[in-house]
Formats: structure tokens, sequence, C-alpha cells
């Protein structure tokens, strides 16, 4: 062995050294790609560039234009919470029966676990072009269905008040198998001396339910609760897809609005600005996860 | 009365299982149904896709809708693309988390939890907050409109090291120990002892690591121009907005066909590891 090969032998023999070595390749590209993009979007939202002109500082003016000129992004902003407050919490809802009933111990659980799941896997752009075909109007799917039950179906994606809803519809079709596996699984940690004790105590299904599976849950529902708002504040490839933010700005989202600045209207600095405020809102989530984690999550 | 009761408890039991299984079939048909309609349109001929009411199963099977879809734009190359831009990410990831996970499960160094905590906070940071940084320097390392772009920035990841971390956590730390004793140095370990314990990890978040490549929508929308170097994705989006006059649905439906086929079949192949994968990150994360 000569010099070099026997101290780069020396290093990986060394627990401390074989550590840095170890996770070098991984940090080179997490310090490149993520951190450092993450670190520079507030230097550029104080900025003002359309890429090729030269950059201009223009101080906090962009984040005074967001919060007291911008309608539009005042649209964004109700778009953005209406679409994450409504979607999610009815996919939780519906996604926590379902494991529910799939708890059971019923045979085939393993089948509609994996027909739930099948939407969550296919890519988003497919699935919308898909759904923009069952929401036509005169011949799509749904507004067949809603006449058969004697419904008018509306122009959904052409129609402002319709147009979410449709963008919902489509997200929670794609999103349900995730919650129901993550819930299902919650369930079956229970350990099935509570339910026994119970049951001795006279418990009936829904004394169940509320005195043991439900607050045995609460770390899976807080779990999915803010991971679920967290992807909703991000939600883009559905919104471009079905309505690419229409009519009339009825479902331009916060990260839709993130990309026409920056690459539609080349307004990097406004576009950076918009990021920094939706980095804002997802941070708060995570730290109010965090809070009302300490208060009402039971954990043993 | 002793039977009476258990029998009486066995039947709302059924009727409770009955119940459970009518609501549970609903939501499966419902689930179900996009792809029964995409497949149903993808065959119909064009004077059967606009029938009303709608005929789920075609009086004539037009096969050929595949073909004549797939002539319309270059989709084979599409293929090709996702396919290898995705397994290269895929394998890069492996490699990157595989061995950062290992470090940071099992060997003590100085400013590792630290690192750590910057891994776990950058995980709540989302694409579009890095992508205007991400952008300008891509166009500086002159990488937009190609394949570096979708490729590079994608080899690491914070969620793919966080999994590796909490897998190798949960192997005994004898292995290691033990051999330590016979002489054997850390990244002999790694490659020796580790990496064949490490299967179920690997499948998990190899299957993971392709599956949202594959999918990426956002960034290659940004990145890329070219039509040689588009991904599936982009190029169902070209076919949206070429046809969009005449709207020819079935062929529509039939490129949408091909492109989610693969997904089904990795899927249904890796479901275990998939659904382990979930599991982990979600329950102890």
């Amino acid at each position: 062995m000569d010099g070099l090969t026997k101290k780069l032998y020396k290093l990986i023999d060394t627990e401390k050294y074989a550590g840095y070595i170890l996770i070098l390749p991984n940090v080179i590209f997490f310090f490149i790609f993520f951190v450092y993009p993450f670190l520079s979007v507030w230097f550029y939202s104080v900025t003002d560039w359309d890429l090729f002109s030269p950059l201009k500082f223009v101080g906090l003016s962009n984040y005074i234009k967001l919060i007291f000129e911008d309608d539009l992004f005042r649209k964004v902003l109700f778009n953005t919470l209406y679409y994450s407050f409504v979607a999610v919490p009815t996919a939780l809802f519906v996604a926590y029966w379902l494991a529910l009933l799939l708890n059971r111990a019923i045979p085939g659980v393993v089948f509609f676990r994996t027909i739930y799941f099948l939407p969550n896997i296919t890519l988003m752009v497919a699935a919308a072009i898909v759904f923009s075909w069952i929401y036509q109007p005169q011949y799509g799917l749904i507004n067949y269905i809603l006449q058969k039950i004697g419904i008018n179906g509306p122009n959904w994606l052409n129609d402002e008040r319709w147009a979410m809803p449709a963008v919902i519809i489509l997200e929670n079709w794609h999103a349900l198998g995730y919650p129901t596996l993550i819930f299902l699984a919650s369930f079956q940690g229970i350990p099935s001396e509570l339910y026994e004790a119970a049951r001795i105590d006279g418990a009936n299904w829904w004394y169940q339910l509320r005195y043991v599976t439900f607050p045995l849950s609460t770390p899976a529902i807080f779990f999915t609760l803010t991971t679920s708002l967290i992807g909703a504040m991000q939600t883009f490839d559905s919104f471009f897809v079905l309505t690419r933010g229409g009519p009339a700005y009825a479902t331009t989202p916060i990260s839709y609005y993130i990309y026409q600045n920056g690459f539609e209207w080349l307004k990097m600095g406004y576009a950076s600005a918009v990021a920094g405020v939706l980095f804002i809102f997802i941070m708060f989530i995570t730290l109010l996860q965090w809070k009302l984690r300490e208060r009402w999550v039971f954990e043993d | 009365m002793e039977l009476r009761f258990t029998s009486r408890k066995n039947l709302r039991e059924a009727i409770g299982d009955i119940g459970a299984y009518i609501i549970l079939l609903v939501f499966g048909v419902m689930m179900l149904l996009p792809f029964v309609w995409m497949l149903s349109t993808s065959l119909k001929p064009p004077d059967e896709v606009f029938t009303f009411p709608p005929e789920f199963i075609p009086k004539h099977i037009a096969w050929d809708n595949y073909r004549r879809a797939l002539e319309q734009i270059p989709f084979d190359r599409f293929f090709f693309n996702s396919f290898y831009i995705a397994t290269t990410i895929t394998i890069g990831q492996l490699f990157t988390s595989f061995l950062a996970g290992y470090a940071f499960a099992r060997l003590k160094f100085s400013g590792r939890d630290v690192l750590f905590l910057i891994y776990l906070a950058t995980m709540m940071v989302p694409l579009q907050v890095r992508l205007v940084p991400l952008y300008v320097m891509m166009r500086s390392f002159h990488w937009i409109d190609t394949h570096y772009a979708l490729i590079i920035p994608a080899l690491a990841s914070a969620w793919g090291t966080f999994l590796a971390r909490q897998f190798m956590l949960t192997i005994p730390k004898e292995l290691d120990e033990a051999a330590r004793i016979d002489g054997c140095n850390y990244v002999d370990i790694v490659f020796r002892i580790i990496l064949p314990v490490s299967k179920p990890l690997l499948a998990t978040l190899g299957i993971f690591v392709f599956i949202g490549a594959y999918n990426d929508f956002l960034w290659p929308l940004i990145a890329i121009n070219s039509i040689p170097l588009k991904t599936i994705p982009l190029g169902l989006i070209m076919f949206q907005e070429r046809i969009y006059l005449e709207t020819p649905w079935n062929y529509l439906m039939a490129a949408s066909t091909v492109s989610v086929l693969p997904l089904l079949i990795i899927f249904i192949l890796g479901q275990k590891y998939y659904v382990r994968g979930i599991v982990t990150s979600g329950l102890k994360g």
C-alpha cells in the first residue's frame, strides 16, 4: 500500500471521517439545489428583474404592493384558502369513515385499499385531462349522471362558481387513498385489549369510537391534516391542466400565481415575493401543528 | 337467553358488515369510474365519442385510435425521455440517500444533528418557493432546455434521506459492532453488511422516487421547451393544446391510458413496498 491509499483507508476507518465522507455527495446536492435557492429567494424578493435588463433593488416595495395594492393577489389568496379549507377537511372526513369501514376485518380489505390508492399514483396531468372530458357540459359523464337524478349539470370548467368545486372533486378523487391508508394503519396500531376493556364496561360502537379509536388516532389525524394542508397550498398541476387558472382568475391559486408572475410575465422579483408569502403560510401551519400537538394529541 | 343474545349480536354485526361492503363498493366504483371511462373513450371510433346517453362499451372497438394518437406527437420519444430521466434520478437518489441515511442513523460526527435538522426543515419548503432562484441558477449553468436541469437538481432529496435514516435506525446495532471487531472499516460495513439487509428500503424508496419523477410537471414545464426533450406530462399538455379546437377525446384518452399504464403496473407489483413507505413516513415521522 502506498501512502495515499493508507491515508484513505485510515479515513474510512475513523467513525467521524467516514460519516463526513458518506454524507458528502448528498450534502453537496442538497446545499446547492435546496438550501441556496431557499435562502436566495428572499434576496430576489426585494428586486425588480425581468431576467434580461439589469437587476434593480426595490426594497420592500414588492411586499407592499402585494399586500396593499394587488387586487388579483387578494383573489389568489381567497382561492388558495377556499380550495385548501374545503378540499382537505372533506377528503379527511371521508377517508376517516372509509378507514373505519376497512378496519372491520372483513375479507377483501387489501382489494379495496388498492383500488382507493390507484388514483393517487396516477399522474395528475393525465387524470386532469380525463376529468376535463368527464366535466364536458353536453357529453360529459358527470352531467349525464346528474341528469339521471333530475339535476341540470353546470358548465363546470367555464363557470366561475363551479370551476373550483370541479378542481376540488378531481383533487379529492386523486388524494383520498393517502389519508385512508394512514388512518387504517393507525387504527391497526391500537391494542385490542383497549376495545375488550371498553366492551366489558358496556361501551357500544359509538362509545368505542368516541373514547378509544378517535383519541388514539389523533396523531394520524394531525399528521394528515397538516401534510394535506401544506400540499393543498402548493397545488398546481390540476389547476393548470383543468382550468389554466380561469375563468376570470376564479381558480388561480398562489402556486399558479408564482408561475404566472415569474414565467409568463417575467416578473422574477414579484414572483419571489409571492413565493415568500407562500412559505410563510406553510411555516405558520407547521408551527400551529406543533403547538396544537402539545395540547390536543394523545400520545403515550 | 344467552344464546339469543349472541345470535342477535351476530346478526347486528352481519348487517354492519353488509352495510360496510355496500359503502366500500360504492366508493370503489367512484374511484374506478374515471379509469373505465378513459379506457372506454379511448377505444371508441369518432362517431361514437359524442353519443348521449354515454355508452361504456363501444359498439366497434377502434384499436386504431392508439396508433393514430401516438402518431400525432412523438410519444415514443417522450416515453424514452421520461423513463431514462426517472431511472437516472432514482439511481442517484438511492445512492445519495442510502449513504447519508446510514451516516445520519449510525455514525457519530460533530454537526450531525444540526445538519439533520436542516434537512427536516427544508422538507417543508415546496418547489414553488425555490422556483425563481433554481431557474436563474440553471440559466447561468446554461442547463435550461437540457435534461441536466431535470436530472441533476433531483439527485438528492431531504425526504429520501429522512426515509433512509428512519429505516437504518431499525437495523440492530450489533451487526455493525460485530463487523468492526472482525476488522471491517465503515465503507465495508455499508456495502457488505447494511446494503444486503436494506433491500426493502431500496425497493420502497425506488418506487416512490421513480413515480414522483415520472409524474413531475411544474419544473419540466419551466425548464424544457424543445419538443424532442419533453417528458410524458409535457407531451400530454402539448397534445391537449394542439387539438383544442376539434378535441378528439378518443385520441386524448388513448394517450392518457398509455401514460398511466406503466404507473399502474409498477404500483400493483410493488404495492407492498409502497404502502410500507407511506406508513413509515406517515406514522413515525
